[in-house]
């Protein structure tokens, strides 16, 4: 079961809730889960967020492993210069 | 002066190529003029194509008349918005970050309304340049002038003039119930700001605003594009990305992106600012309507006037503390200007703002805000030194306060392996506190200072990410190397590559050319940007190497009849381990090489990957400054950066990286400024009057390179070309505080407004 946690940008899908566990193995896994739950949010996440797994950020990675009592923490996707 | 200082833990042994400073592979075609950029392409008849572009800061465009343009002898080609697809809002992967693809179509070309003065409402293609002007003169527009707002206060003013009727600002509780220019909300929260705040020994707080300042590129944006009969296009230019210029372009003007092969230029600067289109669909537009190339080459005050500068923003900060100096809150609220179209980096800012340091309660909140300005565009670590002027000043304020040395405060609050990012993620391998302890043993932080003279210090945070690269490593037929990938260099990419190869092949550096290819010969690969191509795409450079040294030692494995597991390679070649065969040499590299054609076939390796696991950079700075109290002029005596780096692939580069980011740093606090007259038009669009800093107005800037390798690189690489814009802006506001007594909350700090502060204070 991981732990997800997300920011503002999720809250209206959530109904405001920042943190909740999820089952998911992989990152699809997690926005097919996302989605199930909280409808639309799966999109969301799957086009605008970055996956930091116990700390390593994982961007456009369906396939990245989620261990089983893994942190996984939404961020928006990150750019640069 | 230069110093690299290693963590224990940082293991260097064994390499050979890595870590070491070759002379750069593009050093003589550049000295020597031999580099092409973006203007050196030509083609057999092609014609000058040229923009005009709205002299209004916000019009109604009511009509276009080119009749008279189009009937200039030596006019091939005039084309307006109605030339172009009417894209519906989309949201547009490729780039750097997600963009809307009808947002950049519109910025491309005005369609109903010319949104920031030099926003391109019409082209022309024609056999000379004088022709094309003559052009451009001839064409009617007639414009509905607007009421306009230049900047993030008057575009939330009550009764400001709204920019897009369809723009209900996201990210709140509730959809507003009316259109705003307010595009977004961001939000971070964590604990009880408001309680420890309040509860706190100590608080200070400050109000900071700073100026849409320009990446400032030498080269202007260039390119040259020829639309065959067959509908396939072809575009040679400058960019930081043509897997970039081919999707937008081909967005924009609606056709597929196999369409255009996209040939990268050798690229005068970018920064961040050659992450979008302006230019390459304008000219495929005009050469299909001509049948011929076209050829479009900015003027600086086109580059000023129409490409993304970064935000401007207004920013408040609020600090609490305990006696000792550690914070137990913060509240951060950062306004940036998005300029004509949604998108500033304010969600970055919020990001960054607080990522250097461990604390339990903090509201940041973002607001994206809309502007009659040219569209921003990234800019080195987008939006974190904006927000890293107003945290990093008020921290200062902090240990003035309480009498606390900048490095102490910085150190008991800094963020370590294992701290939560306020962000969210736990960080891991960092090596920010290395960096506070170099700028605190550093022979420059103890350096005695004299009247009028002040030091500042202030840190930074950038993520630096991975992505998609593609690379080939090909064995020639006389042992070199040939290594590919498709990424435009814009920092020393092709010396790290052509190292990283080196390093895993066991050649030397020398027989490694490191090319870049056009879209059509090479697998997609994210633009050059983001400070992750030595690590992303260094990765699958790496990975293809490896790829061939299989291919090589399997070779070898035939040629010995012995299994591939018997066979070893190092110092670039293959090393029989069986022990029944003592008496065989190894087969070189080069001996493979020249076998090739009987043992398989051409030795080549490509590789595709999405890289992940960046690691983040931190930096620290250190400034010292002596203020003319008779002028306000501000003179820089000393500057060091300390950068966690992971591993210097080329150290000079990685040195020329935290140079460059400073500089440009030392120019956004003390001289730039987008200026603009009461109607909206830019009043500095070049470099005579947009005051960037040379080689003369800055000391030697030393740099300290502290290696804290990221475990998920093969040899260590971190980001690095992000990070040193970051602490500047602050460091030199901080030192200025110290050296004049006041504090200056607003950027530039250029003689005048010194001036009239210290007026101020007496």
């Amino acid at each position: 079961m991981a732990r997800v946690v997300v920011g503002s940008e999720c809250w209206p899908f959530t109904g405001g809730a920042s943190s909740f566990d999820i089952p998911a193995t992989s990152v699809r896994d997690l926005i097919n889960a996302l989605d199930a739950r909280f409808p639309g949010l799966g999109d969301l996440v799957d086009r605008r967020m970055a996956f930091a797994i116990d700390g390593v950020i994982h961007q456009d990675a369906w396939f990245a492993d989620i261990g089983a009592d893994a942190e996984v923490v939404l961020i928006p996707k990150i750019g640069g210069g | 002066m230069s110093e690299t200082l290693d963590r224990p833990t940082a293991d260097s042994s064994g390499l050979n190529v890595v870590g070491t400073r070759p002379i750069r592979p593009d050093g003589a075609d550049k000295v020597t003029g031999r580099a092409a950029y973006g203007a050196d392409y030509n083609m057999p008849g092609q014609l000058v194509g040229k923009i005009l572009r709205s002299p209004h800061a916000h019009a109604r465009i009511v009509s276009i008349d080119t009749s008279k343009a189009r009937a200039l002898p030596g006019v091939k080609a005039v084309v307006t918005a109605q030339d172009f697809p009417d894209l519906a809002s989309e949201v547009l992967e490729g780039g750097e970050q997600a963009s809307n693809a009808r947002d950049m179509a519109l910025n491309v070309m005005a369609r109903d309304v010319a949104l920031y003065d030099g926003h391109a409402v019409a082209a022309v293609a024609a056999i000379s340049t004088e022709i094309a002007d003559e052009a451009l003169a001839r064409i009617k527009v007639v414009y509905e002038v607007l009421p306009h707002a230049l900047d993030v206060e008057a575009a939330m003013a009550p009764g400001a003039p709204v920019l897009h009727s369809h723009l209900f600002t996201a990210g709140l509780e509730a959809k507003p119930d009316k259109p705003s220019n307010v595009a977004q909300r961001h939000l971070n929260v964590r604990g009880d700001p408001d309680a420890a705040l309040a509860g706190a020994a100590v608080t200070v707080e400050g109000r900071y605003i700073t100026q849409g300042v320009h990446q400032g590129y030498i080269e202007p944006h260039a390119c040259v594009a020829a639309w065959g009969e067959d509908g396939r296009c072809e575009v040679w230019s400058s960019s930081q990305g043509q897997f970039m210029v081919r999707a937008y372009s081909a967005k924009v003007l609606g056709i597929e992106a196999s369409a255009i092969r996209v040939t990268p230029a050798e690229i005068g600067g970018g920064f961040g600012g050659k992450t979008v289109v302006y230019l390459e669909p304008v000219a495929l537009a005009l050469s299909r309507a001509s049948g011929r190339p076209v050829k479009m080459v900015m003027s600086r005050d086109e580059v000023f006037r129409s490409t993304g500068p970064t935000s401007g923003a207004v920013m408040t900060v609020k600090l609490g503390a305990n006696a000792d100096g550690t914070l137990v809150a913060a509240e951060v609220e950062l306004t940036f200007q998005a300029g004509a179209f949604p998108g500033s980096p304010v969600g970055a800012a919020c990001m960054t703002a607080l990522a250097c340091y461990d604390i339990p309660n903090f509201r940041i909140t973002g607001w994206d805000v809309v502007t009659n300005t040219p569209k921003v565009a990234a800019y080195r670590a987008p939006g974190a030194p904006i927000a890293a002027f107003a945290v990093e000043s008020a921290l200062d304020d902090l240990a003035r306060k309480l009498n606390i040395d900048p490095i102490t405060i910085r150190e008991t609050n800094a963020v370590g392996d294992g701290t939560k990012a306020a962000y969210g993620p736990v960080y891991q391998n960092i090596g920010f506190k290395e960096t506070l302890a170099a700028i605190r043993d550093s022979e420059h932080y103890q350096t005695k200072l004299g009247p009028n003279q002040g030091r500042g210090v202030a840190a930074g945070f950038w993520f630096n990410i991975g992505g998609e690269s593609t690379a080939a490593v090909h064995v020639n037929e006389d042992g070199t190397i040939t290594v590919v990938t498709g990424n435009p260099d814009i920092g020393g990419s092709r010396a790290s590559m052509a190292m990283m190869a080196a390093e895993t092949l066991g050649v030397a550096v020398e027989k490694v050319r490191p090319m870049i290819a056009d879209t059509a010969s090479l697998g997609y690969s994210m633009l050059t940007g983001g400070s992750r191509t030595t690590f992303a795409t260094g990765m699958a450079v790496i990975q293809a190497a490896e790829k061939v040294i299989d291919d090589l030692k399997g070779r070898a494995a035939k040629l010995w009849k012995i299994s591939p597991d018997q066979v070893a390679w190092r110092d670039g070649a293959a090393h029989c381990l069986d022990a029944t065969k003592a008496d065989v040499g190894p087969f070189t590299l080069a001996k493979l090489a020249a076998q090739a054609g009987r043992t398989g076939g051409p030795i080549s390796a490509q590789v595709s990957l999405n890289a992940q696991g960046a690691g983040p950079g931190f930096a620290v700075h250190v400034c010292d400054l002596e203020v003319d109290p008779e002028t306000g002029q501000t003179t820089i005596l000393r500057y060091t950066a300390a950068q966690d780096v992971g591993r210097a692939i080329h150290p000079s580069y990685v040195e020329g990286q935290v140079q460059g980011g400073v500089a440009q740093g030392v120019g956004w606090a003390l001289n730039e400024a987008y200026i603009y007259d009461r109607s909206g038009h830019m009043e500095n669009a070049g470099f005579l009057d947009y005051r960037m800093p040379v080689a003369s107005d800055l000391p030697m800037l030393d740099t300290i390179l502290i290696e804290v390798p990221n475990p998920r690189h093969p040899y260590g690489a971190k980001g690095v070309g992000e990070v040193p814009i970051v602490p500047p802006l602050a460091a030199v506001a901080n030192a200025l505080r110290g050296a004049t007594g006041v504090r200056m909350n607003e950027l530039p700090l250029s003689p005048p407004a010194v001036l009239a502060a210290l007026e101020a204070g007496k």
